[in-house]
């Protein structure tokens, strides 16, 4: 069959996706009581697999990064026209990766913090299946095949939320299962109909995009608005985003951090890979109104941290707030937005993933978040104190560190849409983004004094009963952050690591306006 | 007056492919020596019984596999009337396969109970070979003899426990209501003889044409419907849930996994074959069938705190995805003739495993509540795993079969692209979003609830029903993963006799 882009070692990526599998088959057989044995598996499967991810970016051509590179294409369901075709570019690359790093960083997070209540078997088995559905949507080049590991990721995040998470856990996972499921089963039913009206010959990507563009435009906007659904559910964007804070706050730590990390970037990675080359007609229709609720987004977004009075749902509602932000560059349709908006979800996944982190260890240490309660962090837990505020820093947006470079490109791209968009509408947005920003600012700047500044209240200060819970970092910690801290500064004072590699793809993905 | 009768009708024996019979007339050998095992053979030797059951089936399993691998092809006997294709080798395959499942469901139960193995078996074999035959039909004679012969025994299986009120209650309203419909198809049988002066299909089709009278679509309508009884169909549905809670555990799987794809066999044939060119009377019928059946189906399932109750509305839902494609046959033949192979093998192993799953547990908890599954997944985690397949499975959720089930039957409406066929699409989708309701509760209760009265000994899985949650699980999932395997058996060419416009 052929294969568009570069094959050289092609197996990097099935080995990459589906080795999380094998160590889950090993894990079965392994008892539950030795819980050890378990971990260390798991970690191990993690750690190879991140091995062949690092092997995937050293390989990597960097000079044709706007061509699918490692690619493979093997018949799968031939009867549908299905075949299991994968390869990855620059737009992919980094998230492939980033998913890889998160996985092993939060099962190393776990080694010592497996929540209520326990069975870390089972809780590791499910990051590993959870991993195989993060890396296959980020490889996979078949509509099918991508529905498939799109679809992966929904039970073992639905156990995560529902067995391993807070009080209000059922209801959390029920709600985020049924939007889920609602937006893929509009998707799916938009798939087919892109699969018919481009002739029935295949789910390749690559076809679909050659010949999406020939779909009447009425057609085409109609089928863009089932896909819209099932995208806009999993970023989430307002108005569909009502799932999300109650998932963040009731998940476990581990389970808001590859969520906010990864999951919700399957979302906008659909966006950038599927949506938007496969019906450029129907984008350039789409676009103001996702621009729009982008920024209804960013500004709702604030205004809900806020309000909050709960540390996680703070954090998981500025991620509505980023993620607008993420939105926005891609409704451009210009170059310089997309580029903004991939290096916003790499960004996001790496300050927010922290955040939930450190989010989770203070609730270890105090049994709460609840913002009031807490205070003087920086006198009692120095380290913990400063890599929030590092964090919040981070997450605001303050140049130098990686944040900056999602957001700020991602106002600016607004000042000059595609060609063919309404130029003042978008310049509204970008006004009303940039005052999203200065709200953003505000609420992580409030929760930082409120929490870190001060003395430390009554009940938490020395010789009240919890002076054996609160201690600074620990080693497990560390571990798991220290990469994350890194990436976050390097990414922030050399942004252009990242943008040598999207750029190319993004070009290419833009192709059809031009740009 | 004898030798002008004789000589009025010229008699010749048609040539007979044993081969292509194989499969049936293993069958009925191995029904025989049971009925004669059972009267000769004392009380203690009575579990020679079930070995003889299981034998049977899996050896007349032998010729499917054999007549699907020759190079043959399709084999026509009798006129015509009786066809051994594709579509009808990959239903064989799926009864005699699903019986054998049914039959390591029932062993225990049946021997622990005291339940008359023998005169059991007898039926359930008498059944199967009803449904064997159905999948070759090609003749109205031939499909109401087959829909009587698997239904009939069918009837006193569900009333099996002799002294128990609902059981009793299953029987009698499976059999009136079954009696009803057949009465109804009858009706509708005759009044196409009338017109077409043929019981056999292909000729129906042929007569039929492509012209539509009143008197042509009552009686197309009628036989469809006498089916939709078979299959539960809302609304024509309401003997399901009381049959399938009333009826033995593994009767139930039986009736709702064989009999239900027996009766959308007989559904195809008659449409693909008997009616291709009525489908303006019949597209609309599936589709408000269709959705009736789904949304009813899941709204009542909702509502349900028995586990087997809440069975039985998920396979009438279920049953609503499956006729969904039929919606479109006349437009869409070939996708929609997939999609129902290709959901009816998927349902199959799927519901097999999740009733081996619901008898394991029920041995002990000794309860039918959906509460009794609470915390499972704490002192079974193998079970609760297997269960947490199969519920994803009939949710639809990929990896597991039952996502490649409803996509084929969405890929076909689309295919057909009116503004009908995407409407059902639609209520389609929301319809597997609000059966997650239900299934998603299973889900919780064995992941996310304490264990009721803190009782946590670990359920024992006997062996047959061991062997059965392998052979549904591997199923499920390979059927899943790889559903190409299978696919070929829908092709339409598979589908001897169906006229393609």
């Amino acid at each position: 069959m052929d294969i568009q882009g570069l094959t050289e070692h092609s197996w990097v990526l099935t080995a990459g996706t589906f080795l999380p599998l094998v160590g889950v088959l090993i894990m079965l057989f392994i008892p539950k009581k030795d819980e050890a044995l378990s971990k260390a598996v798991a970690i191990g499967t993690a750690a190879i697999t991140l091995g062949i991810g690092i092997y995937t970016l050293i390989a990597f051509n960097y000079d044709k990064a706007d061509v699918m590179q490692f690619g493979a294409r093997h018949e799968w369901i031939s009867v549908i026209k299905s075949s299991y075709y994968i390869g990855i570019d620059g737009i992919s690359l980094p998230l492939y990766v980033l998913s890889m790093v998160i996985t092993l960083l939060v099962m190393i997070y776990s080694w010592d913090h497996v929540p209520s209540p326990g069975n870390a078997k089972a809780f590791f088995i499910l990051m590993l299946v959870l991993q195989t559905g993060m890396a296959g949507t980020f490889i996979a080049r078949d509509l099918v095949l991508f529905f498939v590991f799109f679809e992966l990721v929904l039970l073992p995040m639905y156990f995560m939320i529902g067995v391993w998470g807070g009080e209000n856990r059922q209801y959390a996972s029920l709600k985020f299962f049924l939007y889920t499921m609602f937006g893929s089963a509009l998707m799916l039913v938009a798939f087919l109909a892109l699969f018919f009206k481009t002739g029935a010959e295949s789910f390749a990507i690559p076809y679909l995009i050659e010949n999406g563009g020939e779909i009447a435009k009425n057609t085409q906007i109609w089928i863009f608005a089932g896909m819209f659904v099932g995208f806009a559910v999993k970023v989430p964007m307002f108005p569909f985003h009502t799932w999300l804070p109650d998932a963040h706050t009731q998940a476990p730590t581990q389970g808001s951090v590859i969520l906010a990390a990864i999951l919700l970037k399957l979302g906008t990675y659909g966006f950038v890979r599927i949506a938007i080359p496969v019906l450029p007609d129907a984008a350039m229709e789409w676009a103001p109104y996702i621009g729009l609720l982008a920024v209804i987004g960013i500004i709702y977004g604030a205004l809900g941290c806020l309000a909050q009075t709960d540390m996680k749902r703070l954090i998981a509602f500025s991620s509505v707030a980023h993620m607008g932000f993420v939105m926005l560059g891609i409704s451009t349709l210009t170059s310089f937005g997309l580029n903004a908006a991939m290096f916003g979800m790499v960004a996001h996944g790496l300050i927010t993933g922290m955040l939930f982190f450190v989010a989770g260890s203070v609730k270890e240490r105090y049994h709460t978040l609840e913002i009031k309660r807490l205070s003087g962090m920086l006198v009692q837990m120095p380290k913990l104190g400063w890599i929030l505020g590092f964090c919040a820093m981070a997450s605001l947006g303050l140049p130098g560190l990686a944040g900056f470079w999602g957001e700020f490109p991602a106002i600016l791209s607004a000042y000059n849409p595609a060609d063919g968009l309404p130029v003042e509408t978008f310049r509204t947005y970008m006004v009303i983004a940039a005052i999203g920003t200065v709200f953003a600012a505000a609420y992580l700047l409030w929760l930082y004094q409120r929490t870190a500044f001060g003395e430390p209240t009554a009940e938490f200060s020395p010789g009240h009963g919890h002076d054996e819970d609160i201690h600074d970092v620990n080693k497990f910690e560390w571990v798991a952050w220290t990469p994350l801290l890194i990436a976050i500064v390097v990414f922030g004072v050399y942004p252009q690591l990242m943008f040598k590699v999207l750029d190319p793809a993004v070009g290419v993905t833009l192709k059809a306006f031009g740009g | 007056m004898l030798s002008t009768l004789l000589a009025s009708v010229s008699w010749t024996s048609p040539t007979i492919d044993y081969h292509a019979l194989a499969p049936e007339i293993i069958l009925g050998g191995g029904i025989v020596v049971l009925l004669l095992l059972d009267l000769f053979v004392s009380d203690a030797k009575k579990w020679l019984l079930t070995p003889v059951a299981s034998f049977t089936l899996l050896a007349s399993f032998i010729p499917v596999v054999t007549l699907a691998l020759s190079d043959v092809g399709a084999r026509s006997l009798f006129d015509g009337r009786y066809e051994i294709d594709k579509f009808s080798l990959v239903l064989k395959g799926l009864f005699l396969i699903a019986g054998y499942v049914v039959v390591l469901l029932a062993t225990d139960h049946l021997r622990e109970g005291d339940y008359y193995q023998g005169e059991f078996w007898f039926l359930m074999l008498s059944s199967i070979l009803g449904m064997v035959m159905m999948a070759s039909s090609r003749d109205m004679v031939s499909i109401f003899v087959s829909l009587e012969f698997l239904s009939i025994p069918a009837y006193m299986m569900a009333a099996w426990r002799k002294r128990d009120r609902l059981s009793n209650e299953a029987g009698v309203k499976y059999y009136l209501l079954g009696v009803f419909a057949s009465a109804i198809m009858l009706y509708g049988m005759s009044l196409l003889y009338g017109i077409t002066n043929s019981t056999k299909l292909t000729e129906i089709g042929t007569a039929l044409g492509e012209s539509v009278t009143p008197v042509r679509a009552l009686a197309v309508f009628f036989v469809v419907i006498g089916f939709a009884f078979k299959v539960s169909a809302v609304p024509f549905h309401t003997w399901a849930p009381d049959t399938y809670q009333g009826a033995p555990t593994p009767v139930t799987a039986f009736l709702s996994v064989a009999s239900k794809a027996a009766g959308f066999v007989a559904l195809v044939t008659v449409v693909y074959v008997g009616f291709p060119g009525s489908h303006e009377v019949w597209q609309p019928v599936f589709w408000i069938l269709s959705a009736l059946t789904m949304t009813v189906g899941n709204v009542m399932a909702l509502r349900q705190t028995n586990i087997v109750r809440m069975l039985a509305y998920s396979s009438v839902a279920q049953g609503g995805f499956i006729l969904m494609p039929l919606s479109v046959a006349g437009i869409a033949e070939q996708s929609a003739l997939r999609a129902v192979v290709a959901y009816l093998l998927v349902y199959a192993a799927t519901n097999l495993g999740v009733f081996a799953v619901v008898m394991i547990v029920a041995r002990k908890t000794q309860s039918g509540e959906i509460s009794s599954y609470g915390g499972l997944f704490s002192y079974a985690p193998g079970v609760a795993t297997m269960m947490t397949l199969f519920m994803a499975s009939l949710a639809g959720i990929p990896p597991l079969g039952g996502w490649f089930g409803k996509f084929a039957a969405f890929h076909s409406l689309v295919s057909a692209g009116t503004n009908w066929s995407y409407t059902l699409a639609v209520i389609g989708g929301v319809n597997s979003v609000v059966a997650f309701g239900y299934y998603g509760r299973i889900l919780r209760e064995m992941w996310m609830k304490p264990v009721p009265h803190g009782d946590t000994a670990p359920v024992v899985v006997q062996s047959p029903l061991l062997v059965a949650l392998i052979i549904t699980g591997v199923s499920t999932l390979v059927l899943g993963t790889f559903p190409g395997i299978v696919m070929h058996f829908g092709d339409i060419a598979g589908l001897t006799g169906a006229l393609v416009k």
